[in-house]
């Protein structure tokens, strides 16, 4: 009965994300007007940028939950730390990729050492680490100590890489969308971004969910086979 | 402070000021991963008592002594040290812990690692390191690197490394390992005179005999709890 | 027992064990001298091209030499077990960090005044000008590396793989002490010297921030 209700409440959830990317997904195609000098390509921006912001969100989770773990060692957070930081991978890994399809057609090159763009590969590096640090750490009470405090500096390093980028390093004009106040981007353009960031928040918070309880179960699984496993056998 | 350090530096190998310190656990746990190393064990030793810790490989015996001594948290449970008023790392003087590693600098000599440590606990006595080098007899090989020590003198200097400081509760791990004839009776005679100064002292070994006749009392681990809590016929006179 | 005392303690008994051994002094000299040469063989060693590529060459062997050398200095609290020598006695965690990461950043620097001179005469730098000024950027950016590099070894001696884990998890943390220590060694060899501010003010910057976080989180590391 419970389970049945939960799985309902899991559909509807998705299929309301599903929607609501169907939705942004029309409204990029069909809404927005075409940009001026860059064309159709230029439609990939909604993505990239919604993207872009929703990794950041999942790592600012990464780093409250790694705070929190440290604070008060409930194993809880530790899972949501791991989850965020999965689900945030894979959303910065989309602004990975479509950065260069977006950049090719327009600047003519796949790859620009942009501050964005640069920052965001560090980032990703970053938290890739913190993944393949986890998997080397046997004791899970070990892995969630040295994890959170590795994701801590992690997670401070951030606005340093994308300051120190941005100062020295970018040698091209300002990114022509979005590049800080006096870019003017069209209004109906921005309701589109705002649509298409709402579509990937949503799906952050449905991924999460999942992850998150997928991590649960496991945690609940080990408790069950120490459970069984570890008994103290009477040898006397 | 001064005062403190003070009575620290004029109590030697034989003069000790601290007494016993009694250690309580309280259903203490200590999970590693899938596994319990201590599973809601509870043990009250009391002061001056000396507890021989039996069992076999893996049944707990380090990590109970590692809790004890305040190296591990338990993942459950209290860890209580009597005599002790809070947990400030003043209570930390209390413990004397010799590991079943050594503890000890391979590169510095056996004079050096005996002062690093004393300094480190505020003691700037040399007469009291050159006691301690004495009764360890070390004296001769003092400016030898440790490295070049036996498997004897390198126990003989990480026991004394743990008394420096006049501790009143002393956690040995399997202390008689690799000992010969002689290192066993040096031991023997060094716990003794613990003994006979009032102070506490918890001992692991797998081999029952080589402490038996100063045991007051024997645990018996197996799976992270307590399977036996005996007096020994020794401290019948306690 | 006062932080101060203490990590004099543990900073003197590191020096004492590296004076006996050189272990990490000889390996990590020998490591940048190396990679000092084989860059030459990577583009035309003029002065003009050694200008440009020089600064950038000198951190990356030092950044690369700084991770392969903080894991086994930290290791070294290990080998016995006398980290739980020190964790016992009476003195604050935040002295067992210091000691360590301050005697790290004795051995990088030895090593960093060994190469200084033989970089500046197998590339034709002039140094000797500006050597106050490029002495002040190889400290802080040698800071930095030696602070969170000594965290990353407290987390990598729990972990498998340390040696290998250690400069994964280091260098792209290092990226923006990389950048602005490049920039500042670079103005400071460019034909018309001059000291970037900029990149020093941010040198300490990110000094300042990690050195307070490795103070508030290194204990965490050292509980069992």
């Amino acid at each position: 009965m419970h389970r049945n209700g939960s799985f309902r409440f899991e559909l509807s959830g998705t299929l309301a994300v599903a929607a609501l990317m169907g939705v942004a997904g029309y409204a990029v195609f069909f809404l927005a007007p075409t940009e001026r000098t860059m064309g159709e390509i230029q439609r990939i921006f909604y993505f990239h940028v919604a993207s872009a912001w929703t990794a950041f969100l999942a790592f600012f989770i990464v780093f409250v939950a790694n705070l929190n773990y440290l604070m008060r060692r409930r194993p809880v957070w530790d899972q949501l730390a791991v989850a965020a930081a999965e689900v945030g991978i894979a959303f910065c890994t989309v602004v990975l990729l479509t950065g260069p399809i977006w950049a090719k057609p327009v600047w003519g090159i796949w790859w620009t050492w942009d501050a964005r763009l640069t920052s965001t590969f560090v980032l990703w590096l970053l938290y890739v680490g913190y993944l393949l640090l986890r998997s080397l750490v046997e004791d899970p009470g070990r892995r969630a100590v040295t994890s959170a405090v590795f994701g801590i500096f992690a997670f401070l390093d951030v606005p340093i890489v994308y300051m120190s980028i941005r100062w020295w390093r970018t040698q091209h004009p300002e990114p022509v969308i979005a590049g800080g106040e006096g870019s003017g981007l069209d209004p109906t353009m921005w309701r589109v971004l705002l649509v298409c960031l709402m579509a990937m928040v949503a799906l952050l918070v449905l991924l999460l969910r999942q992850r998150f309880r997928l991590e649960q179960l496991r945690g609940k699984l080990e408790e069950l086979r120490l459970h069984i496993g570890a008994k103290p056998t009477p040898r006397f | 402070m001064s005062a403190e350090i003070a009575s620290v530096a004029t109590a030697g190998p034989t003069r000790s000021q601290t007494v016993g310190v009694s250690l309580r656990l309280e259903q203490v746990s200590k999970r590693y991963g899938l596994l319990y190393a201590l599973r809601d064990l509870s043990l009250q030793i009391r002061a001056g008592e000396f507890v021989l810790l039996l069992g076999p490989n893996g049944c707990g015996k380090t990590t109970l002594l590692r809790v004890a001594a305040r190296l591990s948290q338990p993942t459950s449970g209290r860890v209580v040290l009597e005599g002790v008023a809070s947990e400030t790392t003043a209570s930390m003087r209390t413990v004397g812990y010799v590991g079943h590693q050594t503890l000890l600098y391979d590169e510095l000599t056996g004079a050096e690692n005996l002062r690093f440590f004393a300094r480190l606990y505020g003691i700037h006595s040399e007469p009291l390191l050159e006691e301690w080098l004495r009764a360890a007899e070390l004296w001769l090989r003092r400016n030898d690197l440790v490295r070049t020590y036996s498997r004897g003198m390198r126990q003989r200097l990480s026991i004394a490394r743990a008394l420096l400081h006049d501790p009143g509760l002393i956690l040995l791990d399997e202390p008689t390992t690799g000992l010969d004839q002689s290192g066993l009776a040096w031991l023997g005679g060094a716990l003794a005179r613990l003994k006979q100064q009032g102070k506490t002292i918890v001992a692991s070994t797998h081999s029952r005999e080589a402490l038996a006749e100063l045991a007051t009392r024997c645990v018996t681990l197996a799976a992270g709890t307590v399977v036996s809590d005996t007096q020994s016929q020794h401290s019948a006179q306690q | 027992m006062g932080i101060g005392a203490a990590t004099y303690w543990i900073l003197a008994k590191e020096l004492r064990t590296e004076l006996r051994t050189r272990e990490l002094l000889h390996t990590t000299v020998v490591f940048v001298l190396l990679v000092v040469v084989l860059f030459s063989f990577t583009f035309e060693p003029t002065r003009e091209e050694s200008r440009r590529y020089g600064p950038g060459l000198l951190w990356l062997a030092l950044l690369f030499a700084g991770s392969l050398m903080l894991q086994p200095a930290f290791i070294r609290e290990q080998n016995n077990d006398t980290l739980s020598a020190l964790r016992l006695a009476p003195i604050a965690s935040l002295a067992i960090f210091l000691g360590k990461a301050l005697a790290s950043f004795v051995f990088l620097t030895v090593a960093e005044l060994f190469l200084l001179p033989i970089f500046a005469a197998l590339y034709g730098v002039a140094i000797l000008p500006v050597l106050g000024e490029i002495l002040v950027v190889l400290a802080l950016g040698t800071l930095g590396m030696v602070t969170t590099g000594t965290v990353f070894a407290a987390i990598g001696v729990q972990a498998r793989m340390r040696e290998l884990l250690l400069p994964l998890l280091l260098l792209p943390l290092l990226v923006p002490v990389l950048i602005a220590s490049v920039s500042a060694t670079a103005s400071l060899l460019a034909l018309e010297p001059s000291m970037d501010w900029t990149a020093m003010k941010f040198l300490i910057g990110f000094d300042v921030i990690y050195l307070a976080a490795s103070a508030l989180l290194f204990e965490f590391l050292l509980e069992d």
